[in-house]
């Protein structure tokens, strides 16, 4: 696993193209190269008209950017999809049940399968949580999992992502992408649709709203325009044809909370939230939050409202927490997990810290509660200066660091400035959790643009591939 | 649906109005100023203009003369100017994307690539500037155009439709008023070549050349200029013709609080509907038209209270 022989999605260790590109290798090597160049700018320019850009935080303010889109799909073939999605399934159970329990009995503390401190002193954990029933006792109803392959193929899940996963707009806008500019490509291949996410998704929200309600309302809370993932809030409202709000439009009475409309207030019974937990309900976590609804939490006590992704599912997609997963569906499911873990090293674990301090440069290390690729290190890939200030870092504060293998993250041809080369990629599915489980075939392909970068983030120069499950 | 976004929406269409109407002024000063004038009328033109729309102050204190090329750099391209109109076609896009769920695509696309427009054109204002004024009147144009074309006929599209007709009728007024103070130190006799360009250039800047000609087939003067403006019904920029259409979109997304609101915007239609352009002259039109502008405030003022800002705390 550890190794720089990446594993090549569409070509084989001979060179050979693989069986499920044969049909993708044979169109773009029959298609002229300014053809598709041509085709790579009328992309760019449709999605800066479309509008389809993200804010980068720390730079100047409003300002916007468009995410790389490659023109080259990744393939993934019909059998390693079923897989993938089976081991997704079983995974995002386990997590599941992992919240609900630590949330009730805490069965899995008092068997001893995780330390009680790693959980309860965790800055994820909320204990206004304790006690509190769910419906259908699902907590994170939207996950999105990183799941990378490494160099013989095999897949890992980097990251469960549980809080407010984002992305799943640029899957359909690159589905839609793609089909505009190469609509010849889909009457060659049988490409598995994803353009029904937006109802599923509202289905799920609908199955998960308060018992005994005919018609729940359902609503978007967005932090507002400003937000890095605005776009893919108002996207998805639109798409699901419901209120995209913001705090302010939302109000609560007696325990129930209403939007504010011109005809009056009006009764809401589910809130897909895309707020951090901190600035919900200003009474109860962060009183500066203005983004929040005053009062939100006591409605949600008493069962009024559901909140999805619910409140303090955190505590399960942490990076400290990632490494007893595989634990958690032994325990909860009595099952062998489906999908691998990485190997992790805790950095609070004295051996684990003394092994990376003396492997620093093979290892990428990541802060326990960092996102977007900020504050980590990628020790092949840094210098010495780099790494001298990395270890001083760590050994400040070991508790908030874990260490990982440098993963040969699998490679996809890509269009870039000298023509189509290799880069690395990695996978976001995205598993809803409501009445069922249910996901749409593929998911969000990220690509790291840079020659040998690993990091596929998008606010570190990272783009996006439409992702196909051939049926 | 939600105030925040109605609110959104209202102002959006007000917004783009009110770029096309700065268009409109703009044009009609700048034609003017091509006439063979002296200086100073010349620069007392763009002075009353920058009067009318409140400007005139924010206009001295960054520029020294009243010259032409100064008020067209603060009234079209000036970023600091929040009446300018490029703020304007920012913030009619910055309340698109605010609400852009509740807009088609096409209207979305439509109002964001303007904007993109306007900020390349922003970076250098080019000489043809005839050309600019005529960019953003079929902006606008097309924005309604758009918007009559594909959105949804809901309380949404009422919103819109109502921002766009209460800017119309405070923008008209403006402009006739404009000419007021343009005309203050010769009296209100009709006559002299000049006098007649400036009243052609008015009609041309509403669009209304054409129209005053196949309506009344006679020369053009100030007591016909003004009843076509203020009381022509089949007038699409008149003062009567945008409360009409004002006061039908109130009526179709009034609620409970909305009464007061509704009577006053029927009294302003019923007074444009029976109102004789003798007694608005006898009054004097100036005061006329302040008194309108401040009846139209009014309402603005009242909308936002009955529908935007919900009184449920």
């Amino acid at each position: 696993m550890v190794g720089t022989s990446a594993y090549d999605e569409m070509h084989g260790a001979a060179g050979e193209v693989r069986e499920h590109y044969r049909a993708f290798a044979d169109w773009l090597a029959s298609t002229p190269r300014d053809r598709l160049a041509q085709k790579r700018a009328e992309a760019d320019s449709l999605f800066h008209r479309v509008g389809i850009t993200f804010a980068v935080y720390g730079e100047e303010a409003g300002t916007e950017r468009l995410i790389p889109f490659d023109i080259v799909p990744r393939i993934i073939p019909a059998p390693e999809w079923r897989q993938l999605a089976a081991g997704l399934r079983q995974r995002v159970r386990a997590l599941n049940a992992f919240i609900a329990d630590i949330y009730h009995e805490q069965e899995i503390l008092a068997a001893g399968r995780i330390p009680p401190e790693q959980v309860l002193c965790n800055q994820a954990y909320r204990p206004e949580m304790q006690g509190i029933d769910v419906p259908g006792a699902i907590y994170a109803h939207i996950a999105g999992i990183d799941v990378v392959r490494a160099g013989r193929g095999e897949f890992y899940v980097l990251e469960d992502n549980l809080r407010v996963p984002s992305g799943v707009s640029y899957m359909l806008e690159d589905r839609r992408m793609m089909m505009r500019l190469f609509p010849e490509l889909f009457a060659r291949h049988s490409v598995a649709p994803v353009e029904h996410y937006p109802d599923l998704l509202l289905e799920n929200l609908r199955s998960v709203a308060p018992a005994g309600l005919n018609d729940p309302a359902v609503v978007l809370l967005t932090p507002g325009a400003n937000n890095s993932a605005y776009f893919e809030h108002a996207f998805l409202a639109q798409q699901m044809g419901i209120e995209l709000v913001e705090g302010q439009d939302l109000f609560v009475e007696n325990e129930y909370v209403y939007m504010r409309t011109t005809q009056g207030p009006q009764r809401v019974d589910v809130i897909y939230r895309r707020i951090d937990d901190d600035f919900l309900d200003p009474l109860v976590f962060r009183p500066d939050s203005l983004l929040g609804v005053p009062g939100l939490l006591a409605a949600y006590r008493e069962g009024r409202v559901t909140i999805a992704n619910a409140i303090g599912t955190g505590v399960a997609d942490d990076k400290s927490i990632y490494p007893y997963v595989p634990e958690m569906v032994r325990f909860y499911l009595g099952e062998e997990p489906l999908l691998s873990n990485v190997p992790t090293y805790v950095l609070r674990r004295q051996e684990d810290l003394d092994y990376t301090l003396s492997h620093l440069a093979e290892l990428v290390v990541k802060e326990v509660h960092g996102a977007g690729g900020y504050g980590m290190l990628v020790g092949p890939a840094a210098t010495r200066e780099q790494l001298a200030a990395f270890r001083a870092r760590i050994l400040s504060a070991p508790e908030r660091y874990i260490a990982q293998p440098t993963l040969a993250l699998s490679s996809c041809p890509t269009f870039v400035e000298a023509g189509v080369a290799p880069r690395h990629i990695d996978l976001r599915p995205f598993v809803l959790s409501g009445r069922d489980i249910t996901l749409v075939p593929g998911g969000l392909t990220r690509v790291a643009l840079r020659e040998g970068s690993l990091v596929v983030n998008s606010s570190q120069g990272g783009g996006t591939k439409d992702t196909w499950v051939l049926e | 649906m939600l105030s925040r976004t109605a609110d959104h929406l209202y102002w959006m269409s007000r917004y783009i109005e009110r770029a096309e109407n700065l268009a409109r002024m703009l044009e009609v000063n700048y034609r003017m100023s091509l006439l063979p004038h002296d200086a100073q009328i010349v620069e007392r033109g763009w002075a009353a203009t920058l009067t009318i729309i409140g400007l005139l102050d924010a206009f001295r204190q960054r520029y020294q003369a009243v010259t032409p090329a100064n008020a067209i750099a603060f009234m079209a391209f000036d970023r600091d100017n929040p009446g300018s109109i490029y703020s304007c076609l920012r913030q009619a896009r910055e309340n698109a994307r605010a609400v852009r769920g509740t807009l088609t695509s096409e209207t979305w696309e439509m109002l964001n690539s303007t904007w993109l427009e306007m900020r390349v054109a922003g970076v250098r204002p080019g000489s043809e500037i005839a050309n600019f004024f005529e960019w953003v009147k079929d902006r606008s144009h097309l924005a309604r155009g758009v918007v009559q074309g594909t959105m949804l006929c809901d309380e949404a599209w009422h919103f819109i439709w109502l921002g766009t007709y209460l800017e119309r009728a405070d923008s008209t007024s403006r402009i006739l008023d404009v000419k007021y103070h343009l005309l203050l130190p010769h009296g209100e006799q009709a006559g002299g070549s000049a006098d007649y360009y400036q009243w052609s250039a008015l009609l041309h800047s509403v669009s209304a050349f054409e129209i005053y000609r196949r309506v009344y087939r006679d020369l053009i003067t100030p007591r016909r200029v003004a009843e076509l403006l203020v009381l022509r019904d089949d007038m699409p920029r008149s003062l009567r013709s945008c409360v009409s259409r004002a006061y039908t979109h109130l009526m179709a997304i009034r609620n409970a609080q909305s009464g007061e609101t509704e009577r006053r915007a029927g009294e302003l239609q019923a007074s444009l509907h029976f109102g004789r352009i003798e007694d608005i002259f006898a009054l004097g039109l100036h005061e006329y038209l302040v008194q309108f502008v401040g009846r139209i405030r009014d309402l603005g003022e009242r909308v936002a209270r009955d529908f935007l800002v919900s009184a449920t705390d």
